[in-house]
């Protein structure tokens, strides 16, 4: 059985529905990709793993979310609070605001292992340090002693990882871990939690809207647009053969190798707002291959030569 | 730490040398010669020449303020013209009333306020934060010598329960305090709900729901010791602001006190009392500014690298 | 001009709004028809008549030399809105100008502005009125001077923090390159754009101003007999606290919700000018 099931959830944000039917499995020492432009629900989703949706005012109205055989949703509070920085640790999109600023690195990270491990501030500090070892962090008991603004952001980024291990979860959800970095730390900071998966047999559930960092990372991937999955196969097919062109274009937008800076270009057009999701498929405003029945008629999320994909354009192999 | 409070310290240097040079010219703007607001009413030609002579009035300003300066610093502030006698008794007499009022004033505020506040932004729209939120408002826009009126009136006159005026008695500091802190308690309030409700946006707090803290622990160790900076910012900036209600609630409860005495003073144009008054007034609020920045930098390591 | 309507009209449909607006709209007007609205002259004194409780002939009862309170709260209206806007509006245009110079010309002046507004800015304007009127002595137009004067910084301030960042956007720059000339630039783009926020600002302050006009009339440093101010009205009902309470509560009153009604107004421009958009992108 998978870790985590996310099975069709929608989520509602007062009258919006920002997120419409989002399914996907995570298997232990894997490490999936859920990937798509920023607007298309990466965040939401992870914060709907997370539990957190109440502190941006939403909630899950249906689907479901399963742990471990736990099922999250309507979870109560005390014990999805266990099982948040226990079980399942958030590494966030920005290391820069991430931090609490007036309390010291050492502290945040030892708050962890005190709460869900029962560990004194000796006890903690040990372990911290210990893991800030194993992180790579030179000067471990130095660091353990600043505060969050003496730290470079790659340095704060490995801090937020090492309070995301303190307490030895089963699965980690990183949204965006790289995105605030400069270019050269971003594949450090990549290859930091690659290791890990391996060598710890974590889960990863790592959000992107990079297809180069899926590429290098990634087991599995999820493509999501305006609050659905686009599309979702193992890394080699999709990048071999993906179904769905939204999933063409994002591969088109990968930067390589001696390729003139700005020469890059990104996808035409914009993800649509919540307030004004298009009828139809919702990406066909801005597809290349859209239909007539495009515009009028949603399309199922169903098997495909390769993998599974929600496109009137792609042949669909009915079993 | 050490660096940062005498670094602070030397930055008020300039700005007391200004303020006092204001205050010093108060005598020389006032229209008609400066010798006539000192001297008591009903002197000769001749004591007024003398009297010239002894404050230097015949000698450059810049010589003159320097030789106030000089006095100053020996605790001379002149002699009060109507009240006949030496400045610095009548403010030694009153300055302990006003440093009782104002500090009890400050810490009832500082409480009050900030667990009004707390409270308020937990507790977000619900019905603590709309009482709150009517108070605060209540509390800014009601002119304090009114409500202090009022407050002689239900519960002096009406109830009995305190003095009306005076400063006989422990009894008579409770409503002199309540009528300062009621505008006080509806600033800090505010600062700290908006500064918690803010900082509970912030992505650490996210961060910290994510690490499975509870909900309490992230409001009052975390949130709540974020506003406390902005709360001692606005306190420290604002600590004049009580100051200032304090002089005008003296004189509403005819309590005895720098502001008493200021107002009277201004009332019959005693000037060197008017001086005296301002220019301790002035010195409270740098030196309430100067805790408040020292406090602030002893809570957030940002600050303090910034500044020493 | 679809701007401005639709802004009212969102001012208005807020029910603070609205109702503030309406209180607001009958202060201005006792404050301009005083002559027309109050039932008799400020200041008519019949002795016999002193210290009268309320009654249908005198609605707030009389004072102390038995003239009718009530008559006397409407022309206090006048002095009180008069002042307070003059000493405001004063204020903000030297503000403004201070502000926008230094924020857009910098160098020097800038610095000497920015200490000058910096010292004065922990001085509660209590003080610093005070100060001014002893300087300058006592009375109504030393009291709006010290106003003006009091709230400076302030004003100074904040055009100073918006000049300062619009001066560096694109349009602004472009405008430059095109060679127009700083008097162009800065009344024709910064100055506008600064605007709105300066004169909000400026509407909120008049009720402080309110408050502190009162607050100097009381102290007896204002408006001086027999002119009606609701300070100073208060002040000489401090005697009568015993056997004539509403000498003192009227006059509050009327401070009081009108300067209530200038903060809930002034809220209610403040947020319909400022459209937050609730949704966070993910």
């Amino acid at each position: 059985m998978a870790l985590l099931t996310v099975d069709g959830i929608r989520v509602a944000i007062g009258s919006l529905t920002p997120l419409d039917g989002v399914s996907f499995t995570l298997d232990k020492g894997q490490i999936l990709g859920v990937v798509g432009e920023s607007g298309s629900g990466k965040s939401l989703t992870a914060m709907s793993v997370m539990g957190l949706l109440p502190l941006i005012g939403g909630r899950v109205v249906s689907g479901a979310i399963r742990f471990d055989g736990i099922d999250l949703v309507g979870l109560a509070e005390p014990k999805y609070r266990a099982l948040r920085g226990r079980r399942i640790a958030l590494i966030s999109q920005n290391p820069m605001t991430s931090l609490d600023p007036i309390i010291r690195i050492g502290a945040q990270i030892d708050q962890v292992a005190m709460l869900h491990l029962g560990l004194g501030a000796e006890a903690a500090k040990a372990r911290s340090i210990d893991l800030m070892c194993q992180l790579r962090i030179p000067e471990a008991e130095t660091i353990h002693a600043s505060y969050p603004h003496q730290l470079s952001g790659g340095m704060k980024q490995r801090i937020v990882i090492a309070m995301a291990l303190a307490a030895d979860p089963d699965l980690i959800v990183a949204d965006e871990p790289t995105t605030a970095l400069d270019v050269t730390i971003q594949a450090q900071i990549i290859q930091i939690m690659v290791d890990l998966v391996r060598e710890r047999g974590l889960a990863l559930m790592l959000i992107t809207h990079d297809m180069g960092v899926v590429a290098q990372a990634c087991d599995r991937v999820v493509v999501l647009y305006a609050g659905r999955v686009a599309e979702a196969n193992s890394v080699e097919a999709i990048f071999a053969d993906p179904q769905h062109p939204y999933t063409r274009e994002l591969i088109r937008c990968i930067p390589r190798h001696g390729q003139a800076p700005g020469s890059l270009k990104g996808i035409p057009g914009a993800v649509p707002s919540v307030m004004d999701y298009p009828q139809g498929c919702r990406f066909h405003p801005r597809c290349e291959a859209a239909l007539p029945l495009c515009g009028t008629s949603v399309p199922v999320f169903e098997r495909k030569t390769s993998g599974f994909a929600a496109c009137h354009a792609s042949e669909a192999v009915h079993a | 730490m050490l660096t940062f409070v005498i670094k602070r310290l030397a930055s008020l240097v300039p700005v007391f040398l200004v303020v006092s040079m204001i205050i010093f010219m108060i005598i020389h703007l006032v229209p008609g010669d400066p010798i006539d607001s000192i001297v008591q009413i009903g002197s000769t030609p001749e004591q007024k020449a003398e009297l010239t002579a002894k404050y230097g009035l015949d000698k450059p300003l810049i010589v003159q303020y320097g030789i106030w300066l000089a006095k100053l610093a020996t605790g001379d502030l002149g002699e009060a013209i109507i009240l006949r006698q030496p400045v610095s008794t009548l403010i030694a007499q009153n300055l302990p009333h006003s440093l009782i009022l104002g500090t009890l004033a400050l810490v009832f505020s500082t409480i009050v306020g900030i667990a009004a506040g707390a409270v308020a932004a937990i507790w977000k729209d619900g019905f603590v934060d709309r009482a709150v939120m009517g108070i605060i408002l209540l509390g800014s826009t009601v002119p304090s010598f009114w409500l202090g009126l009022l407050m002689i009136l239900l519960f002096a006159v009406q109830l009995g329960w305190f003095p009306v005026s005076g400063a006989r008695s422990w009894s008579a500091l409770v409503l002199p305090v309540l009528t300062i802190g009621f505008g006080g308690v509806a600033l800090v309030a505010r600062v700290t709900r908006v500064a918690m409700i803010d900082i509970a946006r912030r992505d650490f707090v996210m961060m910290l729901h994510a690490k499975g803290v509870p909900a309490w622990r992230i409001q009052l160790q975390h949130i709540l010791r974020h506003a406390l900076l902005p709360v001692v910012t606005i306190l420290s900036l604002r600590i004049g602001w009580i100051l200032g209600g304090a002089v005008t609630i003296e004189y509403v409860f005819a309590r005895p006190g720098l502001g008493s005495l200021l107002i009277t003073s201004l009332n019959q144009r005693d000037y060197p009392v008017v001086q005296g008054c301002l220019l301790m007034l002035a010195i409270a609020v740098m030196l309430g500014t100067l805790i408040g920045d020292i406090v602030q930098a002893a809570m957030d390591p940002r600050v303090r690298e910034r500044m020493s | 001009m679809t701007i401005k309507s639709d802004l009212i009209s969102k001012v208005l449909r807020n029910p603070r709004g609205g109702v503030s607006a309406v209180v607001l709209l009958v202060v201005i007007i006792c404050a301009v028809f005083a002559p027309l609205i109050a039932p008799y002259a400020y200041d008519v004194q019949a002795l016999r008549n002193a210290n009268l409780d309320p009654s249908w002939t005198n609605w707030m009862g009389t004072d102390e030399f038995g003239r009718d309170l009530f008559s006397r709260i409407i022309y206090g209206a006048r002095t009180s809105l008069s002042v307070a806007v003059t000493a405001i509006s004063i204020s903000v245009a030297v503000g403004m100008s201070i502000g926008a110079a230094a924020g857009y010309f910098g160098g020097m002046f800038d610095r000497v502005v920015t200490a000058a507004v910096d010292l004065t800015w922990s001085f509660p304007e209590i003080l610093i009125a005070l100060i001014l009127i002893a300087i300058i002595g006592p009375g109504l137009n030393s009291t709006m001077i010290a106003i003006s004067i009091a709230y400076l910084a302030q004003f100074t301030r904040l055009t100073r923090a918006q000049v300062m960042a619009l001066k560096n956007e694109t349009y602004v720059e472009a405008t430059a390159n095109l060679g127009a000339g700083h008097t162009h630039i800065i009344f024709r783009h910064l100055l506008p754009n600064a605007l709105t926020p300066v004169i909000v600002a400026g509407m909120l302050a008049t009720g402080d101003a309110i408050i502190l006009e009162a607050t100097l009339g009381f102290f007896g440093l204002g408006a001086q007999p027999p002119t009606p101010s609701w300070g100073a009205m208060m002040s000489s009902g401090t005697a009568q606290i015993f056997i004539a309470p509403w000498i003192i509560i009227f006059p509050g009153l009327a401070i009081a919700i009108t300067v209530i009604a200038i903060n809930l107004f002034g809220d209610a421009v403040i947020e319909a000018l400022d459209i937050r958009n609730r949704l966070r992108d993910s």
